[in-house]
């Protein structure tokens, strides 16, 4: 039996010498000190010794035991630091650029619409384009805007070229998108709710403040019992969602064609407070919405009776937003698509 | 518009403050755009007199006065062109804070030398004086002005500039301001007394008015004044015409201009002399008729125009513009005062035709009640005879074609509660509407008939009155409440979303959303192809283009995206990956142009050189390819890739990208001469997808397929075919195996190491079956039939 155990000696520790992972190392745990053991059945089965024997036996295989677990141990110990000390080579400059990854991303206009359709969809809002060249009636007749109409004089038009052979039926550059307005009342029967992003055009010289192309958000309802009340409410809630809850709201008398009464919606002015700077022009509110109830003579216009249907619309322009939160300076910059401009957003 | 406080307060009391009168007028729909106080900053402008004009030795425009301040003289340079001696002028000392003329900023006068000259102060215009914009020569100053005294004691005023929305031509008036004001503060509006003496002759017997146009002309009133002496207007007239931004000038034509300020009204005087035949006829004008204006600009009408005659020839342009011949002149001895109305369309058209506007036109073109007329006649003349600048004769011609019956315009509770949301009574509301003058009957219990007054032209059905009473109420009082009405049902564009998805996916492939302007010009379009033609049908044409860069409406977008990438080259950006989803414009006959969505990539070939690692690969064809087809699959769509024909791609590696027989996109390099004509730099590689075709394939849900659930074997084999024989010809051939899931080329090899004319492709093969695990000696004889099937079908051959 002691000659068993001195087998198992000189094997452990012959094997233990050429052990170099960890996984043999565990292996080799388990092979000499595990429960299934040489030395544990060894032990195990000392009943069968003689009794003068099995004294010396169970004294030498415990003796033993310790051995095989300090070689263990001391091994484990000397893996491990090799591993350190192996690693300790490995060493890198953490501060070294990584690989220059190149994202992309979407363009300011397209994101503030995003944002602005998204609150308007948790609204019960649903999304409908129109065309960007329109005729002359969509864009004006039809939205109480007969020709020579001086509220005409404020959408400086860009008029297509276009001639039938049978008179004239006057093609345009939408000047505002709420043509979408008629297009989608003809089409549709109350209850209606749709919020129309897209593209408008103007005669216009450029500067930082004017640009002939820029971006709009129509929205309108229209069903029984929609009201100024409910206009306010809407507008109220989006202006919070949109600039944050601290947002004041100014509701005021102004005028648009195709509603009656018409409203001109201001937020109080986040760089001042209110109190007048640069960014409000000192008037402590900022314009961004206008907004009204829906003109009797538009609704009847698309065979809906005023009598029986009413509907609110409101309509704004889309680069104010990000202007307004990004400072940004010029309006210039978001169709002159400067990668050092756009790549800032 | 410019009102004076000092002027509103004739017709209303004021006891608010200014901010809160602003504040008031703002909501109810005037946005009040500035509060100036005139004086407040005038501390160092003072009277003076020009006591002397004489030339600057050393300049021929500028001009040396002399001003006289009472306590002492002083000596400016002046560059004003009515310098006139003996003018009272407001004298700004050094020191003063003033507009500057150019720039418009505030700024402290400072002490200057002008040629040569020291000044010692300055002569003001009206912008210096920050009154109004005129900076055309200096403010001549009415002579009651005590010299020495401060400007303030005479022009300090608090002046509210109002921006008045082109519905209410009747607020581009004090009158009509003060009105507004007096139903916001609950205070009576004060009616000015409008009776004057008149003499025995008649009007009637002097002059006849004729209106053929009455489509065009509604009303014309006509008064005479004889004996005419002219003569400045006194005092309060012509400081109120200052403080409106206006030029005192004469009296007679200081009555008209003060008249249009207060009433709104613009009234025209004829020297009644070159009227001939007694007789005033308002007609079209015949074509080709011309006539010399008061600008003395001979004119030619065409018959759109409406002018105002006498028996024999044009006297004015109706509403925008007098004639020379009857002009009134320092010998005129009767005027002939038109108050008319003419319809805003005819003004608007004329004014149009002519390229000529005035004030006078741009408040006809806003619509003006012909009731004003008669009030604005009566006043005009009062003021005459009040001024001592001659005799009124007796009576008012007043031919009135256009008069339409009071047609009330109800109104009930229940109309201001289901648009307003705001519940009020009757009484509250008809307290709203007769504050703003209008004439309320109940002819039945709760209902209102209210009748416009003869002021407003905008009160034409119940939801001008509610606005009325939303005005007067406030808008700040309406309640606020979310929309209560059903949800509707699907109406939304899917379309939308699904553009949203395809940025998306670009942005997560490294692509920077940008974009482009839809105008364009042909030269740029010609550039887009190698042989410089226009693509296709020739692009819709604007009317009236703002430059000729902009006058054609695009038909693709890739001009828009090429020249963006080459403005940003120039910024000396590389590794440009760049993409755009808009819409281009297709000309269609007797209908709008075909709106087509298109999405287009644009990829340059420039990498970083300076990385401190491994240089990345410079972009190629099969990058842009690459793209595609990420893109494609995101949608569910594998389309096939065919050698295509694009204008501005390499014919030799570009292809068409198709799906069932349709083409939905392109994919190549661009053509060298292309690159050329766009100034960019390096090799460049675009795509293009039509978008509402992607939409309509991408509308299909993907179907699920079970996930495989025993292992696959992969085996590689190198192919030797021919050269011509294209990669998806064998991919094609290998698919109708279905034991093969997958085929993945990993190397491709022309040269020294194949016979000429061949290629080497090594592909890696996936064997997959639903059912089992496949085993080694099944696949090796699948293998075999299929290298049979490939060198029946090719020639291939396996390479050793």
């Amino acid at each position: 039996m002691l000659d068993q155990i001195e087998e198992v000696v000189s094997q452990a520790n012959a094997e233990l010498q050429n052990i170099s992972s960890f996984e043999e190392l565990e292996a080799w745990r388990i092979r000499y000190l595990g429960r299934k053991s040489k030395l544990t059945s060894i032990l195990r089965s000392l009943g069968d010794v003689p009794i003068s024997q099995r004294k010396m036996v169970g004294a030498r295989a415990n003796q033993v035991r310790s051995i095989l677990e300090e070689s263990y141990s001391s091994r484990k110990a000397t893996m491990e630091s090799n591993v350190a000390v192996s690693l300790e080579h490995d060493k890198i400059d953490v501060s070294l650029p990584g690989e220059p990854f190149q994202i992309g991303r979407i363009h300011p206009t397209t994101r503030a619409i995003n944002e602005i359709c998204g609150i308007f969809s948790s609204m019960g809002f649903q999304v409908a384009e129109g065309p960007e060249v329109e005729w002359e009636y969509y864009n004006f007749d039809a939205l109480n805007m007969p020709p020579d109409h001086p509220a005409r004089d404020g959408f400086a038009t860009l008029w297509v070229d276009y001639h039938t052979p049978t008179g004239t039926r006057p093609m345009l550059m939408r000047t505002h998108t709420s043509p979408v307005q008629i297009r989608s009342m003809e089409k549709t029967k109350p209850p209606i709710r749709i919020i129309s992003p897209g593209r408008v055009y103007r005669y216009e010289a450029t500067d930082a403040t004017h640009e002939w192309m820029f971006s709009q958000v129509e929205g309108f309802a229209v069903d029984t019992n929609i009201t100024m009340a409910d206009l306010k409410g809407i507008l109220f809630e989006f202006v919070r969602r949109l600039f944050g809850q601290d947002r004041k709201c100014r509701f005021r008398c102004d005028y648009f064609p195709f509603v009656e009464p018409g409203v001109e919606i201001a937020i109080d002015c986040f760089m001042c407070g209110g109190k007048g700077c640069r960014l409000c022009q000192n008037s402590g509110w900022i314009e961004i919405l206008g907004a009204g109830m829906v003109h009797p003579d538009v609704l009847r216009g698309c065979g809906i009776d005023p009598e029986v249907y009413s509907g609110f619309a409101f309509g704004m322009g889309v680069e104010r937003i990000p202007i307004l939160r990004y400072g940004i300076d010029d309006i210039r910059l978001f169709y002159s698509n400067d990668l050092k401009f756009l790549n800032q957003f | 518009m410019k009102v004076p406080l000092s002027w509103l307060k004739e017709y209303v009391d004021v006891d608010t403050s200014s901010e809160e009168l602003a504040q008031k007028l703002t909501s109810a729909g005037l946005e009040v755009a500035d509060i100036k106080v005139t004086g407040g900053s005038w501390d160092k402008i003072y009277i003076g007199q020009v006591l002397a004009v004489n030339p600057h030795p050393n300049a021929d425009r500028l001009s040396l006065a002399t001003v006289d301040l009472g306590t002492r003289q002083l000596t400016v340079v002046c560059g004003a062109p009515n310098l006139t001696t003996g003018d009272k002028v407001a004298f700004a000392l050094t020191g003063a804070t003033l507009v500057n003329g150019h720039t418009g900023k505030v700024e402290e006068l400072k002490p200057a030398r002008i040629r040569g000259v020291t000044s010692e102060g300055m002569i003001c215009s009206e912008k210096e004086l920050g009154i109004a914009d005129n900076h055309e020569g200096i403010l001549v100053l009415p002579q009651e002005y005590e010299i020495g005294k401060l400007l303030s004691d005479y022009l300090g005023d608090v002046i509210f500039d109002i921006e008045v929305t082109p519905n209410r031509a009747d607020c581009l008036s004090v009158m009509g301001i003060a009105r507004e004001i007096a139903a916001l503060t609950g205070k009576p509006f004060k009616m000015p007394d409008l009776s004057y003496q008149e003499s025995e002759k008649t009007v009637e017997s002097m002059v006849s008015v004729e209106i053929q146009a009455p489509d065009l002309c509604p009303r014309y009133c006509a008064t005479a004044i004889e004996d005419i002496k002219l003569g400045p207007s006194p005092k309060w007239m012509q400081d109120r015409l200052i403080a409106c931004g206006m030029r005192p000038i004469v009296n007679i034509v200081d009555v008209t201009n003060y008249v249009m300020l207060e009433f709104g009204q613009p009234l025209h005087s004829f020297d009644y002399s070159q009227i001939k035949g007694k007789k005033i006829i308002v007609r079209r004008a015949s074509e080709g008729e011309t006539m010399y204006t008061l600008d003395e600009q001979e004119r030619k009408f065409t018959s759109d125009i409406l002018l105002i005659a006498d028996a024999e020839r044009p006297v004015a342009v109706a509403g925008i513009m007098g004639g020379l011949a009857t002009e009134v002149r320092d010998y005129t001895r009767t005027i002939l005062l038109e108050s008319a109305n003419f319809s805003q369309a005819a003004i608007h058209k004329g004014a149009l035709a002519l390229k000529l506007s005035s004030e006078a036109s741009s408040r006809y073109e806003k619509g003006l009640n012909p009731e004003l007329t008669y009030y604005a006649a009566k006043r005009a003349t009062q003021l005459m005879a009040r001024l001592g600048a001659g005799t009124v004769a007796k009576g008012i011609v007043d031919c009135y074609p256009g008069r339409t019956e009071k047609r009330p315009v109800s109104i009930a509770r229940r109309d201001v509660k289901r648009l307003l949301g705001l519940d009020l009574s009757l009484t509250e509301i008809e307290k709203c509407l007769r504050s703003l003058g209008l004439e309320c009957e109940k002819p039945e219990t709760g209902v209102i008939y209210a009748f416009k007054p003869w002021w407003r032209n905008d009160i034409n059905c119940t939801a001008d009155l509610v606005e009325e009473v939303a005005r007067v109420t406030g808008y700040d009082n309406i309640p606020l409440s979310m929309l209560s009405s059903s949800l509707p049902t699907g109406q939304g564009s899917r379309l939308f979303a699904f553009r949203q998805q395809l940025r998306e996916v670009m942005v997560a492939m490294g692509f920077q959303e940008i974009i482009t302007y839809p105008l364009t010009s042909l030269e740029v379009l010609k550039k887009l192809s190698a042989k410089s033609e226009i693509d296709g049908v020739a692009p819709l044409k604007l009317e009236n283009s703002m430059s000729r860069e902009l006058e054609y409406l695009r038909n693709n977008i890739r001009m828009g995206v090429l020249s963006v990438m080459a403005r940003n080259q120039r910024n000396r950006e590389i590794h440009i990956r760049l993409f755009e989803i808009s819409k281009v414009f297709i000309p269609r006959t007797r209908d709008l142009p075909k709106e087509s969505e298109i999405l287009c990539g644009l990829i340059d070939s420039v990498v970083p050189d300076i990385y401190w690692q491994v240089k990345p690969k410079p972009a190629d064809f099969y990058f842009a390819k690459g793209v595609v087809q990420a893109l494609l699959a995101r949608c569910g769509i594998y389309a096939d890739y065919l050698p295509g024909e694009d204008m501005s791609l390499n014919p030799s590696r570009s292809a068409d990208i198709i799906y069932n027989k349709m083409k939905i996109g392109v994919v190549g390099e661009i053509h060298p001469r292309v690159l050329a004509n766009f100034d960019i730099s390096e090799k460049a590689f675009m795509f293009e997808l039509d978008v509402d075709k992607l939409f309509t394939i991408a509308g299909k849900q993907p179907v699920y397929k079970a996930v495989p659930r025993y292992p696959s074997l992969a085996r590689d084999i190198a192919l030797l075919v021919d050269a011509e024989v294209t990669y998806d010809k064998i991919v094609t051939a290998l698919k109708k195996f279905n034991i093969i899931s997958e085929v993945r080329l990993f190397d491709l090899y022309e040269g020294k190491q194949v016979p000429e004319g061949k290629k080497s492709m090594a592909f890696r093969l996936i064997y997959q079956a639903g059912d089992r695990t496949l085993k080694d000696e099944e696949v090796d004889g699948i293998q075999k039939q299929i290298l049979a099937f490939l060198s029946k079908e090719f020639g291939a051959t396996l390479r050793s």
